[in-house]
């Protein structure tokens, strides 16, 4: 902790000279305080990006700034200054992960309770772990024997120094820079997240993962991903996050994007558990994120599952853009919010090729004062005669003081396309709970349990491991809720 | 010392007197039946010992194998070894009957200081169980009580009994929604667990059921108090006489 103090003072110092240049900074393992055209260089810089990107970078802050942060979303929060965040810092030293006394005890505790103690993560089988440690990538494993597949699963830094053709060619490609706010100022300002390369025809053969964690106080995290999975490939993506507890909010701004070539499939299952913030929501993360596939390919397939139980607020849309003809997307999500959590989540199913399909399963679940909210928006365009759309949105409440709202937006433009939506609200009933306590459960394994049976269709989406791991998550956050 | 004492209890919903100091005690081995007109307060009592939030007893006590359940919470007293099988058994969507099985066995093991089952041996134990109720594999794999026929659902209460193993069984209206099959499958079901160290409370209107399951003893309840005790016979004259009589002879 010294070291980081003896690096605010540090970094303290020299903003206090920023005017007069940016040569010194460039030997800081922290970009100073805020955000301006000279923190983008500085970070292509740290990163020794080509100018391509460097410009493209540009582009995308200037773009920022001229763009108004989203307020439709049913979320309160205190106008975030970004000015106040730190847009880059790298760990000194590479933190030894190997030793688990060096790891939060905060954290420990949540893998305790999870049952998945940091270093058997690693030996989970057939998983693939890259840590991103505070914005830089610190582990890469199992990249070799991905490499004799021809697969490439590197940080997105890498990959433009390694690949920067495919890089050039991708990024931006589902997610332009001037999509919306926080996918602007992610273009601007990102550090560093994963690249995936899967050539035709290959099937990689273990679930590709990332563990994110947060870690340096005020220290935005700007990810970036790219997936590309050529014609007849497939790969699935784990992304798990979990942060410790922290007095100041934090922003999280990442981007995804996903791209399918023809028959190809791509599963992206997220467990994200960030800190939350106490009960009255103080000092849990904001997650602002973008995520989008493009089924480019003529029946490709691109299937998002997420179980999301932590964050302050929660605002996230991972979609799909259906171009090719007969390509199907799906969207499974459970989003659990609890005290004071406000979450605003859903999906975007853009469907533009032929016969194009689309599945959206959304169970919401809130406790204490927490709102959740679903919001969805099924497009049909012209074109894509014979589509078809379902969509299913189940909300569970757990007292009498949270909320639930379901806001599907429909735009059909096909008369030959079918969209159906159901939508139901329930309530874990006193009858539920009294059954189970009678068989000798408490009553937070018989919360968990009930909670868990609502979610069954999405959890059944998830990798094995992951759906042990999700299912154990969901009745931790739920912990105090009932009784 | 009786497994179950019921002193005295009194017990008010909402204002209202639903128990009047019902006393009762039950030995190891034995069966009781408590039967009553509608509105007597036998699903009460039921849950009042369960331990049913809103149940609290106003006065009196209820000890189980000699402890007092009345500062326990009703898991407490379920992991002690108190079971209900209830008149209307409650649906959980997405929970399959097997793990809610497990879970609830392992949960009475641990209170026991027994190992917790594995998955192997669980599954093994919960096949014989069922197959004894006429309960198929393919219904421990369904959301539990959910799209269960009556009977389906009183034989998966039967099942839990017998997986759980508990020392004092409340059977409340288990006879209700059961044809006459189903009624002697359920019976045959209790009748099979009926042994020197437990005992069984059934509560039910109809004398029928207790042509199943014949009692050592029957309690009429009315308005909240036990008016008359005596052998199974006392269910005979029920069934003759209807409940008025007795209620205006006590």
């Amino acid at each position: 902790m010294v070291a980081t103090q003896e690096t605010i003072d540090k970094v303290k110092e020299v903003t206090s000279s920023y005017k007069y240049g940016f040569v010194t900074e460039l030997e800081a393992e922290k970009a100073p305080l805020g955000l301006s055209e000279e923190i983008v260089k500085f970070i292509s810089k740290k990163k020794k990006e080509p100018k391509w990107l460097l410009d493209w970078r540009l582009k995308a802050y200037k773009k920022w700034l001229t763009m108004d942060e989203p307020n439709w979303a049913m979320v309160n929060f205190p106008k975030i200054d970004f000015q106040e965040i730190y847009y880059y810092s790298a760990p000194k030293t590479k933190p030894k992960l190997n030793s688990l006394d060096e790891v939060d005890p905060e954290l420990l505790k949540t893998y305790e309770k999870l049952g998945i103690p940091i270093k058997e993560q690693e030996a989970l089988a057939g998983v693939a772990v890259d840590y991103v440690f505070d914005s830089v990538s610190v582990a890469t494993t199992f990249r070799e024997k991905l490499a004799n597949e021809g697969i490439i699963f590197c940080p997105i830094s890498e990959a433009v120094q390694n690949y920067p053709d495919l890089v050039k060619k991708y990024i931006g490609s589902v997610i332009p820079i001037g999509d919306n706010y926080y996918a602007a100022l992610n273009s601007a300002v990102f550090t560093d997240g994963s690249f995936v390369f899967v050539p035709k025809g290959v099937k990689c053969p273990m679930e590709l993962s990332t563990y994110f964690r947060i870690n340096e106080q005020n220290s935005g995290q700007f990810e970036r991903t790219l997936i590309i999975v050529e014609d007849n490939a497939y790969v699935s993506y784990l992304e798990g996050c979990t942060a410790p507890q922290r007095d100041e909010n934090q922003l999280h701004a990442a981007v995804v994007e996903l791209v399918a070539m023809d028959d190809a499939e791509i599963k992206y299952s997220t467990v994200q558990n960030w800190y939350p913030g106490d009960k009255d929501g103080k000092g849990g993360i904001y997650n602002f994120v973008t995520k989008r596939g493009n089924c480019l390919g003529k029946r490709s397939k691109i299937s998002w599952t997420q179980v999301e139980t932590g964050s302050a607020i929660t605002w996230k849309y991972p979609s799909c853009v259906l171009k090719g003809d007969n390509s199907v997307g799906e969207f499974y999500s459970v989003a659990v919010a609890n005290n004071a959590q406000q979450a605003d989540t859903g999906t975007k199913m853009i469907h533009i090729g032929k016969n194009t399909k689309s599945t959206i399963i959304s169970k919401g679940i809130s406790a204490g004062k927490a709102q959740n909210t679903y919001r969805g928006q099924v497009q049909i365009q012209k074109n894509a005669m014979g589509s078809r759309n379902f969509t299913q949105c189940d909300s569970l409440l757990i007292g009498d003081q949270c909320g639930a709202h379901t806001v599907p937006y429909i735009n059909q433009h096909t008369p030959s396309a079918r969209v159906e939506h159901e939508a139901t609200t329930s309530k874990i009933s006193e009858d539920q709970l009294f059954y189970c306590l009678q068989r000798g459960l408490d009553s937070e394994q018989a919360t968990s349990l009930i909670v868990n049976g609502f979610c069954k269709e999405v959890m059944k989406e998830l990798p094995m491991e992951f759906a042990v791991e999700a299912q154990k998550l969901i009745g931790i956050s739920l912990e105090g809720s009932v009784g | 010392m009786s497994l179950l004492e019921i002193k005295n209890a009194h017990l008010k919903l909402d204002d209202k007197n639903i128990l009047n100091g019902v006393s009762l005690s039950v030995n190891k081995g034995e069966v009781h039946a408590i039967m009553g007109p509608n509105g007597s307060g036998k699903s009460t009592l039921s849950y009042m010992l369960a331990g049913r939030d809103g149940y609290e007893l106003e006065k009196g006590e209820i000890l189980l194998d000699g402890i007092s359940l009345s500062e326990m919470e009703a898991d407490e007293r379920a992991r002690s070894g108190l079971f209900l099988a209830f008149q209307y058994p409650v649906e959980l969507p997405g929970v399959g009957g097997m793990s809610f099985l497990r879970e609830a066995v392992n949960s009475r093991r641990k209170f026991l200081g027994e190992e917790e089952l594995d998955h192997l041996a669980f599954v093994k134990e919960a096949r014989k169980e069922a197959s004894k109720m006429y309960v198929k594999d393919e219904m421990l794999k369904r959301a539990v009580n959910v799209g269960f026929s009556g009977g389906e659902k009183k034989r998966f209460e039967i099942l839990q009994m017998a997986m759980l193993k508990p020392t004092v069984s409340i059977l409340d209206e288990t006879d209700s929604g059961l044809d006459v099959d189903a009624l002697k499958i359920v019976s045959d079901g209790v009748n099979a667990q009926r042994n020197s160290e437990n005992a069984i409370v059934v509560i039910t209107h109809y004398q029928r059921l207790l042509d199943y399951i014949v009692p050592d003893f029957v309690h009429i309840l009315s308005d909240g108090v036990i008016i008359k005790s005596a052998g199974p016979e006392l269910a005979l004259e029920v069934e003759k006489n209807g409940y008025s009589g007795l209620i205006n002879a006590a």
